[in-house]
């Protein structure tokens, strides 16, 4: 590529033109960005104060999720925390138990916890989770004071997961199963 | 006071001097951080930014902050570098920025006798000059010092830079002693204190000229942008200080700006009347010690307008290149400077 290069004229060697384009360019966005009196203000985001707002489908941190009747939709199955690839995840399973309350899923985790300084948000759980119980979501800038505080358990996860709207709703049935067995008394 | 005036003279005159210099330091060092501040917030307004505004009301701590960040931060000096000359380039950079002050008059008088300036030397601008070239001594010896090619290559281009700046900037300012006849900084005040149209900048258009050429040079002597050569970081990382860190590198920056301070207290004592004002009787020698301060502020705010154009002039226009940059000193400017000092000279015959 052969670039031209202009012969310049007089006006144009001195720099004057240049020199009052430059601050030409200059004055307007100073003007314009000057507190209380600039019409634009900065294009920039005032971070803490404005934040982000992220788009549909953003993989920020992953929470674990509730169905619509307030069941713990994991399952312990432990398959996020064999596919993870930083290991961020602990699940402690502890066998089979129901809630009472809600007629549970099957091997609800007694503990489940996510370091969250460790986890990449690489989004392998939510892809490998049989149950849809584990989610990616919004949150993209977790803080704490210690190491301790960012390893979060299944309390605050659920917490934060807030609830699924699933429609199969798998355990429902399962446990409507549950209760016109007992009735029929089989 | 009775015990002051049983001194000899000389222990007087170091006394009062001593209290001079403590003063200018006391006003100069924060004026250098505020103008690191103001360079930041100025920057980016115009990039459409807000700048440092977390540090105190408006950020108008973020100088506080900056230098603790300095003392705190690790001073880290690389195996392979000369250590002696290392660890004194910094200081060699930074002191003949505040040597210049010694000469600036930067007020009348505080309502007595003793003239505002730390020494009224009767070659003033040429101790300035003489002390200006030194500071390009600390960047070519930080360059040297530093062992490591970007660092190097950056002492090389400011050492050509500055000696070639320095040439076109003293032949400058010759129009400017033509018209004063003397070297005396307080002289050159005293000459420009009338109106408006006998600052030098306005007096003449060679003494236009000459304020220009001069403008152009405190840049490329400072090196500020276009002129910034030696730090350079798109093609040089850091230029100079590229191996330094912490207090070292701050006062690389200490030095800079105090060159710039420099640079426009000399614009201003030279072309801009120093610390007159031709309205309501500024331009007179104060008489209390209230129109004393006054003064002293009317110059404080002379430079803080240079320092604002150094600042503005940054974003304004692209970096030269370097071969630009020596045609423009040695070929445009230096011609121009002799020319002028002629034209100037056959002006005064043909007035007198």
């Amino acid at each position: 590529m052969i670039v031209n290069r202009n012969k310049l004229s007089l006006l144009e060697r001195l720099y004057i033109p240049a020199l009052w384009g430059g601050f030409k360019v200059t004055l307007k966005h100073f003007l314009n960005t000057l507190p209380f009196v600039g019409k634009k203000g900065p294009v920039t985001m005032q971070y803490p104060e404005q934040k982000w707002t992220v788009p549909e489908g953003y993989r920020g941190a992953p929470y674990l999720v509730k169905d619509q009747d307030d069941r713990t939709k994991c399952v312990s199955c432990q398959l996020c925390e064999f596919v993870c690839p930083p290991k961020a995840i602990r699940i402690t399973p502890p066998g089979p138990e129901v809630n009472p309350e809600v007629g549970n899923v099957e091997k609800r985790p007694e503990q489940f916890e996510i370091n969250m300084l460790r986890c990449i948000f690489c989004g392998y759980c939510q892809e490998v989770c049989p149950e849809e119980a584990i989610f990616l979501q919004q949150d993209y800038s977790l803080t704490g004071e210690s190491r301790e505080e960012m390893i979060y358990g299944i309390d605050k996860l659920l917490e934060l997961g807030g609830t699924h709207n699933d429609r199969i709703q798998k355990w429902r049935k399962k446990k409507e199963e549950a209760e016109a067995q007992a009735a029929h008394g089989h | 006071m009775e015990f002051f005036n049983q001194l000899s003279p000389g222990w007087q005159l170091t006394i009062v001097a001593a209290i001079k210099v403590v003063g200018v330091m006391a006003v100069l060092l924060p004026m250098i951080a505020y103008s690191v501040m103001a360079e930041r917030r100025v920057s980016a307004l115009i990039q459409d930014r807000v700048g440092p505004n977390r540090v105190g009301p408006f950020g108008l701590l973020q100088p506080l902050a900056d230098g603790l960040k300095s003392f705190l931060k690790e001073d880290y000096t690389p195996a392979h570098v000369h250590k002696f000359y290392y660890t004194l380039a910094p200081a060699i950079a930074m002191v003949p920025a505040f040597l210049t002050f010694a000469v600036i008059p930067f007020g009348s008088t505080l309502g007595g006798s003793e003239k505002m300036v730390i020494a009224d030397l009767n070659v003033g601008i040429l101790y300035t000059f003489g002390i200006v070239s030194l500071s390009v001594y600390g960047i070519v010896l930080a360059g040297y010092a530093s062992n490591s090619k970007y660092p190097f290559l950056g002492g090389i281009r400011s050492s050509a830079q500055m000696i070639s700046y320095e040439i076109a900037m003293g032949m400058a300012v010759i129009p400017v002693f033509m018209f004063v006849g003397s070297l005396n900084l307080s002289d050159i005040i005293q000459a420009q204190s009338g109106s408006l149209f006998d600052w030098m900048a306005f007096k003449s258009p060679m003494t236009f000229l000459s304020f220009f050429i001069f403008l152009v040079a405190v840049f490329a002597e400072t090196n500020r942008h276009p002129f910034d050569m030696p730090e350079c970081e798109t093609e040089l990382v850091a230029g100079y200080h590229s191996e330094y860190s912490s207090m070292r590198f701050a006062l690389f920056f200490l030095g800079e700006y105090a060159a710039m301070i420099a640079g426009s207290a000399l614009i201003v004592t030279v072309f801009f009347g120093g610390w007159t004002l031709p309205i309501a009787g500024l331009n007179l020698p104060a008489h209390s010690f209230l129109s004393g301060l006054l003064h002293i502020g009317i110059f404080i705010g002379k430079i803080a307008f240079f320092m604002l154009v150094m600042i503005w002039v940054r974003w304004m226009l692209p970096r030269f290149r370097y071969d630009q940059l020596m045609d423009l000193g040695w070929r445009r400017f230096l011609p121009l400077a002799l020319a002028n000092i002629l034209a100037t000279a056959i002006w005064l015959f043909a007035a007198n």
